[in-house]
């Protein structure tokens, strides 16, 4: 790609001002939703209710990405994300490659820049990767001819997830625009936390992120009108609850705990975990979500996590739709998705 | 033998260290300074009469060769990323005629043989004056004291763990005690590595959108704090390297305002790019760009005014580059894994001059800042034109535009944000001793 290629919009008002031409850009790579519009965003999620009529027929295999290939690229593990999009390449008859690249090999850019010159060697269609640094895909994306699909990059970005948190979304009330979302937990490692608020931002949502205040950037709290979105920020739970129409936890790893940014895992429950008692003070069929894996009896109580008001599952189902969509559209989408 | 002397003529001379702006002739002969003629209407016929060389620098400004207390120049240990010879000749090409080399090489430079050997190196293959910078601790490693006084003799010009603070506050307190046998200054990386705690970036709105680990303002302000203290209690000399943030401003002019000996340097890239460059959303960058990984990192425009505003009111004494150059490979990569540093050397002036165009500074001001002021921080006998120092000096054509291409750099770092910016001023001319060791034809 060149320099000018990815550009984030200077703001949320010029990126909404390009809602008239809803029309998929023939974008080459899938980064971050920084620079997208909500046009572009709904062009995604109509294509991914095509895809997901595909995954409830009895046989799921259509030939629309018969010969191409598409390789995974994973320098994290994350079994969900990785199975998730070789399910939707395979579906759509594509050959998927998993390549795994073991953490501890990650020197000085010796191993990214190997796996660029992997990748141009045996001719990738479209890479999805995962990396534990964040804008490792933005290096790879200037070097090489496949389409890069960013399923996760440190604590940056997460596209994929935020477009099917979306897709989830309307799916279920019907519209973003409007509805207050309430982002639950650790904000400051989170990429999905990131892209969702990209999105959900584009979209028109209210966002609000709850967390303690050691696991929310500080900038985000001193000075939230600096941010590119209109955020709500609260360090108490009760005041981020009211209200909400989605309810989203965020994993909590156990590292915060011994790097010092909360005391103990029990506290932080006692203060920040969703248990039935505090998803009370939201909208009575407001939605539970989770990006996964969850941390029962952690972030969020096991009755919530499995309770008439979780999507959780949902989700999932739905991701192989939104990389199903991603993969068609990144392929060029001139054959019909279904492959008749 | 009649002494050859070269008259520069119709130039405007600006040297700071003896109150001149004004137009005037600079003579110069056998390396040195020979007569300053303030006025030129007859320097001409003057000229003519008494055979010397005549060099036409109408349009012209002439300075002293600038000075800088801060650069990389990475031998010996790491001649890949640079070397005297390469450094030196990147500097002549920015307009500095005396450098100080940081001694965080391989080996370190820690004894005065160390030190001798820069010297010597310097004196066969560098272009410009260098001067070396000893370590204060054995090695970097903070655990004991270099032998400072042996390589204050031997010419180390101050001492410094640059790129490491000293996290011992016991041995710091030691080193600037020290510091007052030796009468060199300790210069300061006043980063507190616990709060930087493995961040790559400024720790601010940038950082929390782009999700890098941040390095917090505070990890600076905590070591300035701490060393200013230890400044005043010890009557020792400090040095403040590369000061970054608004905080650390301030607490350099409390502590002057108090009489305690501190110093403080800043630099170009600090005065004039701020974190949005990592963004990429100014000046066309892609996002992440690890050329613009630095330490300590570009800060906010809110700090970049507090260190103009520094700079102004003499807070901060001078600009130092912190040349410090790199190779593809340290850079070709993640952004939390590329080495910290830029290649300044060359743009240095260039982007100052943004300060000039934005009126943020005079022409005067910026030359002042880099001559005689970084001169008299490190009691280095350069930065001046009066008559009798060495003619060690600047032709700059201030209005001359040009864009920088790192492929013609001299340094082998071509690790610059900059490459393909646009500047007014450029460096026409450096001489050192005389001669000419840079010359950008017109
Ligand atoms: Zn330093």
């Amino acid at each position: 790609m060149t320099a000018t290629e990815h550009r984030p919009a200077a703001n949320l008002e010029q990126a909404r001002a390009d809602r008239v031409t809803p029309v998929w850009k023939g974008r080459r790579h899938i980064l971050d939703l920084d620079d997208w519009s909500p046009g572009e965003i709904a062009q995604v999620m109509d294509t991914a209710l095509t895809m997901k009529s595909i995954l409830a027929r009895p046989i799921k295999k259509t030939p629309t990405l018969r010969g191409k290939t598409i390789v995974t690229a994973f320098y994290e593990s994350s079994t969900r994300t990785r199975i998730s999009f070789e399910v939707a390449a395979k579906y759509l008859g594509a050959d998927a490659v998993n390549m795994t690249a073991s953490a501890s090999s990650v020197s000085k850019g010796e191993s990214l820049l190997d796996t660029v010159r992997t990748l141009q060697a045996i001719g990738a269609d479209i890479v999805v990767m995962r990396h534990p640094q964040s804008g490792a895909p933005w290096v790879v994306s200037e070097r090489v001819n496949s389409s890069i699909v960013n399923g996760g990059d440190g604590w940056h970005a997460h596209p994929t997830q935020a477009l099917l948190d979306l897709f989830t979304i309307r799916e279920r009330l019907g519209r973003v625009a409007g509805l207050k979302v309430t982002i639950l937990g650790d904000v400051l490692h989170s990429r999905v936390a990131r892209s969702d608020i990209w999105g959900l931002s584009l979209l028109g949502a209210d966002v609000t992120v709850c967390g303690p205040p050691t696991l929310l950037p500080r900038d985000w709290v001193t000075d939230p009108g600096g941010l590119p979105w209109k955020l709500r920020v609260e360090e108490r739970i009760e005041p981020a609850l009211e209200g909400a129409d989605v309810v989203m936890a965020l994993r909590l790893q156990r590292e915060r705990m011994h790097a010092g940014l909360i005391p103990s895992i029990r506290e932080y429950c006692r203060l920040y975990a969703l248990n039935a008692d505090r998803l009370k003070l939201a909208k009575t069929d407001a939605l539970v979500m989770h990006p996964g894996p969850m941390n029962e009896g952690v972030e969020i109580s096991p009755d919530v996590a499995h309770g008439a008001q979780s999507v959780i599952e949902e989700q999932v189902t739905n991701g192989v739709a939104i990389r199903m969509a991603l993969l068609y559209l990144l392929s060029g989408g001139t054959a019909r998705p279904d492959g008749e | 033998m009649a002494t050859e002397r070269t008259r520069l003529i119709g130039g405007r001379l600006i040297d700071p260290s003896q109150g001149i702006d004004d137009l005037a002739d600079v003579v110069i002969g056998s390396g040195r300074v020979l007569e300053i003629v303030r006025g030129t209407e007859r320097s001409r016929r003057t000229a003519v009469a008494s055979g010397e060389r005549m060099v036409d620098v109408t349009g012209m400004v002439i300075a002293p060769g600038f000075v800088d207390l801060h650069c990389h120049l990475r031998e010996p240990g790491f001649e890949d990323k640079e070397t005297i010879a390469t450094g030196t000749r990147a500097a002549a090409a920015g307009g500095f005629t005396t450098v100080c080399a940081m001694p965080n090489t391989s080996p370190t430079i820690d004894t005065a043989s160390d030190v001798e050997w820069v010297i010597s190196a310097a004196r066969r293959g560098g272009v410009v004056r260098v001067h070396p910078i000893g370590t204060i601790t054995r090695g970097e490693k903070g655990q004991e004291l270099s032998e400072m006084a042996d390589m204050a003799q031997a010419g180390a010009v101050a001492f410094s763990d640059d790129g490491n603070m000293v996290k011992s506050a016991r041995l710091m307190r030691n080193a600037l005690a020290y510091s007052r046998v030796t009468g060199r200054p300790i210069v300061d990386h006043a980063e507190d590595p616990d709060l930087v705690d493995g961040g790559v970036m400024h720790d601010g709105r940038v950082a929390s959108i782009l999700g890098l680990r941040g390095s917090p303002a505070e990890a600076e302000e905590v070591a300035v704090a701490r060393d200013i203290a230890l400044a005043r209690a010890t009557g020792g000399k400090l040095h403040i390297a590369h000061a970054s943030t608004a905080a650390a401003v301030d607490l350099i002019r409390q502590g002057k305002a108090r009489g305690i000996s501190v110093t403080a340097e800043v630099t170009p890239h600090h005065l004039v790019l701020t974190d949005e460059w990592i963004a990429g959303t100014s000046a066309g960058h892609p996002p992440f760009n690890t050329n613009c990984r630095v330490n300590p990192p570009l800060r906010t425009d809110a700090d970049r005014m507090a260190l103009i505003a520094g700079l102004l009111d003499g807070t901060i004494d001078c600009i130092a580059t912190d040349h410090a150059p790199h190779t593809v490979v340290d850079k070709d990569c993640e952004f939390d894994q590329a080495a910290p540093g830029l290649s300044m050397l060359e743009t240095a002036f260039g982007l100052l001059m943004r300060l000039v165009d934005g009126e943020h500074l005079s022409l005067a001001t910026l030359i002042k800042v880099l001559t005689i002021n970084p001169a008299q921080v490190f009691g280095l006998d350069a930065g001046t034109l009066r008559v009798g120092a060495n003619a060690d000096l600047v032709v700059i054509d201030p209005g001359a535009e040009w864009t920088v291409d790192v492929r013609k750099f001299q340094s082998k770092g071509k690790n610059s944000p900059l490459h393909g910016e646009r500047f007014r001023g450029l460096v026409r001319t450096t001489m050192v001793g005389g001669e000419v060791v840079h010359e950008v034809p017109q």
